[in-house]
C-alpha cells in the first residue's frame, strides 16, 4: 500500500507553467490540477507538450515561469524531492537487459529500501512472478517488459505514476493487461497520469481527461 | 536597456574604444621596441626578439584560465549566479585559446631558433599544451546545447575540474623531467640577460597584450549577450506565437 | 552519509546497489571478458610489432602496460554508460531522486575491479610478451601501484564519462577529455612500474614517490567526481 501524507489530496498543482526545451516553450503556460487517485488521460496531437508536462511533473526538468507544486513540493525550488516519490516511464523502460525481471525489480526496489517481501509482492501483483522472473528482460516481450518497468514503481512505492505513451508497441492483451495494472494501482493509492493517443481506452482506463494543445491545458471532463 | 533590438546593438562602448586606442597606440610601440629599438641579445642573437610575444602570449594563457576559473566559481555559487559569469567564462577560454595557440607557436619556434628543436618536454610548455587541448575539451562542451543554465553549469564544472588537473599535469612533467637532462638545457637556454630596455619592452608586451585580452573578452561577452539575448526574446516571441496557436486550435 | 532525500537509500547503500549492479551485468554480459581484454591482449601485441626490438620492449614495457590501459579504459568506460543509457536507465536513476554521489561512487568501484582484472592480466602479457619481471617486493609495490592508477583511472572515468554520455559526439569528446587528465595517471604509473619491474636498473625504493602522486590524484579526482557528479548529471 502506499503511504498517504495526510491532507494532501491534490498531487499535482500548476497555474500558468511555462517549461523549455533548449529555447522552445514546450508549455507555454500551463494550469491543471489533480487529485490523489485519479487516472487523468493527456491527449492531445504530437508537439504539443504532454511529454514535457510528465517530465516537469516529475521534478526532471525546471520550471522556467509560472507555480507548480507536486505532492506538496514546490517544483521552483525543491524539485529534487519529487522524484523519489514519483515513477516516470517514456518510450524507454530503464531496465537493465542483461539482468532478469527479478534482478530489475529488486534493483529499483532497493534504491528505496524495499524488503524481498515488497519485491515479491510487487512481481505477483503485475503478474510477473514464476517462471518470467529468472528471464533476463532482453527476451521479454513490449508488454512484459513494460510491466517489468511498472513493477519497479510499485517496489519504488511511487506515489505518482507519469507514463508516456505506455501502450506503444503492445498488443491488444497487452495493453488489457496494462490498463488492469493502471487500475489496480490507482486503487492502492497511487495517481495516475498517462499520455496517450489511445482514445478509445478513455472510458476504460480514464477517470478524467485533459487536452494538451500548443503547450496549454484543457479540461475535457470525465469520459 | 536599449530600445533597439539584440540585432541592432553593438558591443562597443566609449570604454572599449578608448580602450581600443590605448592599445594600438602601445602595438605600434610595442612593435617599434621590440623589433627596432631594443638590443639583440648577447647569446641568442636577433631570435630573443620572439620572446616579447612568446612570454606575454603564456602570461595571458595562464590569465584566461584563472580568469575562466574564478567566473566559473562564481556562476556556481548561488549568492553570485548570474549568466554572466558563464560568459566571461566562455569569452575568456575562447581568447585563452588563441593566446595558447600563440605561446606555443612562437615557444616552438624559439626553440628551433635558438638550440635547434622544435620541442622540449620541460614543464611549463608541456603543461602549455595540456592546457590548450583541455581548453579546446572545454569549448566542445560549452558547444553542446540545451539551455543557457544547462550549458552554464556544466562548463563551469569542466572549468574547475580543469583548475584540478592543470596543477597535477604540470606537477608530475615537473617531476619527471628530474629524471632527465633536456629540462636543464631548455632552462639555460631561455635565460636571457636582460637589460633596462628589454626589460621595459617585455613589460610593455605583457601590459598591451593584457589589455587586448581585456577588449577581446568584453567584446566577446557581450556578444555572448547578445546571442543569449537573443535566443529569450526569442522564447518570448515563440511564447506568443505558441500561445496564439493555442487559441486558434480552440475555435 | 545519511540518506539525503527522506525515503530514499542514502549514498553508501546506493553505491553497494549500484556497484552489484554493474559487476553483476559484467557476470551476465562478459563484455570485459570476451570484448575489453582481448581488445588490449591485441593492443599488447600490435606494440611488439611497431617497436620490433626485444631489447626496446623490454624497456618500455611498464609504458606500454599502461598505454594500452588507458586505451581500454576509454572504452570500458563507454560501455559503462551504454549500459545506462541503453534502456534510458541512467534518466530512471536520476527520475528515481537516486543520490548522484551513490550512483558515482558505486560505477566507480564497479570499474576500479574491472580494470584491476585488466591489469592483471596485461602485466602478465609483459611477462610473457616483453620478458618483464619482478620480485616480491617488486610486486607488492606493483599491486599498489595498481590499486591508486586504478581508483584515480575510474574516478575521472566516470566522472567524464557521465558528462559525455548522451551527448552528440561522445564517442569522440570523451579521449579529447579524458586523455589530457589521465597524463599524471600514465606518467606515475609507468615510473612506478619501471621500479616494480627494474627495468634500466632503477631500483625498487624510487617507485614509492610516484606511487604517492598516483594517491593524490586518485583521492583528488574521487572527490572531485563525488561532489561534481550531480550537477553534471542534472537538467
Amino acid at each position: 500500500m502506499i503511504a498517504h501524507e495526510p491532507g494532501i489530496d491534490v498531487v499535482i498543482d500548476l497555474s500558468d507553467a511555462v517549461a523549455v526545451l533548449g529555447s522552445f516553450p514546450a508549455l507555454a503556460g500551463a494550469t491543471l490540477s489533480v487529485n490523489r487517485g485519479e487516472i487523468v488521460l493527456l491527449r492531445g496531437p504530437n508537439g504539443a507538450g504532454k511529454t514535457t508536462l510528465l517530465r516537469l511533473c516529475a521534478g526532471l526538468i525546471p520550471l522556467e515561469r509560472g507555480h507548480g507544486q507536486v505532492l506538496g513540493i514546490d517544483l521552483k525550488n525543491d524539485r529534487e524531492l519529487v522524484r523519489h516519490r514519483v515513477g516516470v516511464i517514456g518510450h524507454n523502460n530503464g531496465l537493465y537487459g542483461d539482468l532478469t525481471v527479478s534482478e530489475n525489480v529488486r534493483f529499483w526496489g532497493r534504491t528505496v529500501g524495499a524488503t524481498r517481501a515488497e519485491v515479491d509482492a510487487a512481481l505477483r501483483r503485475m503478474g510477473l512472478d514464476g517462471r518470467l522472473a529468472d528471464l533476463p528482460v532482453s527476451r521479454l516481450s513490449a508488454g512484459q517488459k513494460r510491466r517489468t518497468a511498472l513493477a519497479g514503481l510499485v517496489a519504488r512505492r511511487a506515489e505518482l505514476w507519469l507514463l508516456d505513451e505506455p501502450h506503444a508497441g503492445l498488443d491488444a492483451t497487452g495493453r488489457d493487461e496494462l490498463d488492469q495494472v493502471l487500475k489496480m494501482a490507482a486503487a492502492a493509492g497511487a495517481t495516475v497520469m498517462v499520455a496517450s493517443h489511445e482514445l478509445e481506452r478513455a472510458a476504460q482506463l480514464a477517470t478524467r481527461q485533459v487536452e494538451v494543445v500548443a503547450g496549454q491545458v484543457r479540461e475535457i471532463g470525465a469520459p | 536597456m536599449s530600445k533597439h533590438s539584440p540585432r541592432d546593438r553593438v558591443t562597443g562602448t566609449p570604454f572599449t574604444r578608448g580602450l581600443g586606442v590605448v592599445i594600438l597606440a602601445g602595438i605600434t610601440l610595442l612593435i617599434i621596441l621590440a623589433i627596432f629599438v631594443s638590443p639583440a641579445d648577447v647569446n641568442q642573437g636577433e631570435s630573443v626578439r620572439i620572446m616579447y610575444a612568446h612570454v606575454p602570449g603564456a602570461w595571458l594563457a595562464y590569465l584566461a584560465f584563472v580568469v575562466t576559473g574564478i567566473s566559473s566559481v562564481a556562476y556556481l555559487w548561488k549568492r553570485t549566479r548570474s549568466l554572466t559569469w558563464d560568459r566571461i567564462a566562455g569569452a575568456s577560454a575562447e581568447v585563452g585559446v588563441l593566446f595558447m595557440g600563440i605561446s606555443l607557436v612562437t615557444g616552438s619556434l624559439w626553440g628551433r631558433i635558438t638550440w635547434g628543436t622544435y620541442w622540449t618536454w620541460d614543464a611549463r610548455l608541456t603543461t602549455t599544451a595540456f592546457l590548450f587541448v583541455t581548453y579546446i575539451g572545454y569549448l566542445a562542451v560549452r558547444g553542446l546545447g540545451g539551455t543557457h543554465q544547462q550549458r552554464a553549469r556544466r562548463s563551469a564544472v569542466l572549468a574547475l575540474l580543469a583548475v584540478l588537473e592543470i596543477p597535477l599535469v604540470h606537477f608530475s612533467v615537473q617531476l619527471w623531467n628530474t629524471l632527465h637532462q633536456e629540462a636543464s638545457v631548455a632552462g639555460r637556454g631561455t635565460d636571457v640577460e636582460m637589460d633596462g630596455l628589454m626589460l621595459f619592452t617585455l613589460f610593455l608586451g605583457v601590459v598591451v597584450f593584457t589589455l587586448m585580452y581585456v577588449w577581446l573578452v568584453l567584446h566577446r561577452q557581450r556578444s555572448l549577450a547578445l546571442d543569449d539575448m537573443l535566443d529569450d526574446s526569442g522564447l518570448d516571441n515563440a511564447l506568443t506565437a505558441r500561445r496564439a496557436e493555442a487559441q486558434g486550435v480552440a475555435r | 552519509m545519511s540518506n539525503s532525500v527522506p525515503g530514499s537509500a542514502g549514498v553508501i547503500a546506493t553505491a553497494r546497489l549500484i556497484a552489484a549492479k554493474d559487476l553483476r551485468v559484467e557476470r551476465r554480459s562478459r563484455v570485459l571478458l570476451n570484448q575489453v581484454l582481448p581488445f588490449a591482449l591485441i593492443v599488447m601485441v600490435m606494440f611488439a610489432f611497431a617497436l620490433d626490438s626485444d631489447a626496446v620492449l623490454e624497456r618500455v614495457a611498464p609504458g606500454l602496460v599502461w598505454l594500452a590501459t588507458l586505451f581500454s579504459v576509454l572504452v570500458m568506460v563507454s560501455r559503462s554508460f551504454a549500459v545506462e543509457t541503453g534502456d534510458g536507465a541512467l534518466d530512471q536513476l536520476r527520475s528515481a531522486g537516486v543520490p548522484a554521489t551513490g550512483i558515482f561512487i558505486g560505477k566507480m568501484l564497479a570499474l576500479m575491479v574491472q580494470l584491476m582484472v585488466l591489469v592483471a592480466l596485461l602485466v602478465g602479457a609483459a611477462v610473457v610478451l616483453y620478458r618483464a619481471h619482478f620480485s616480491w617486493a617488486g610486486g607488492v609495490l606493483l599491486v599498489t601501484t595498481a590499486t591508486a592508477a586504478t581508483c584515480g583511472l575510474a574516478a575521472v572515468g566516470t566522472l567524464y564519462g557521465g558528462l559525455a554520455a548522451g551527448a552528440k559526439g561522445r564517442e569522440t569528446l570523451l579521449p579529447l577529455l579524458l586523455l589530457p587528465v589521465v597524463a599524471p595517471v600514465l606518467i606515475g604509473a609507468t615510473r612506478a612500474t619501471e621500479s616494480a619491474f627494474g627495468t634500466n636498473g632503477i631500483a625498487i625504493s624510487e617507485g614509492w614517490p610516484w606511487l604517492g602522486l598516483l594517491v593524490v590524484f586518485a583521492v583528488l579526482f574521487s572527490v572531485a567526481g563525488a561532489v561534481a557528479f550531480g550537477p553534471l548529471l542534472d537538467e
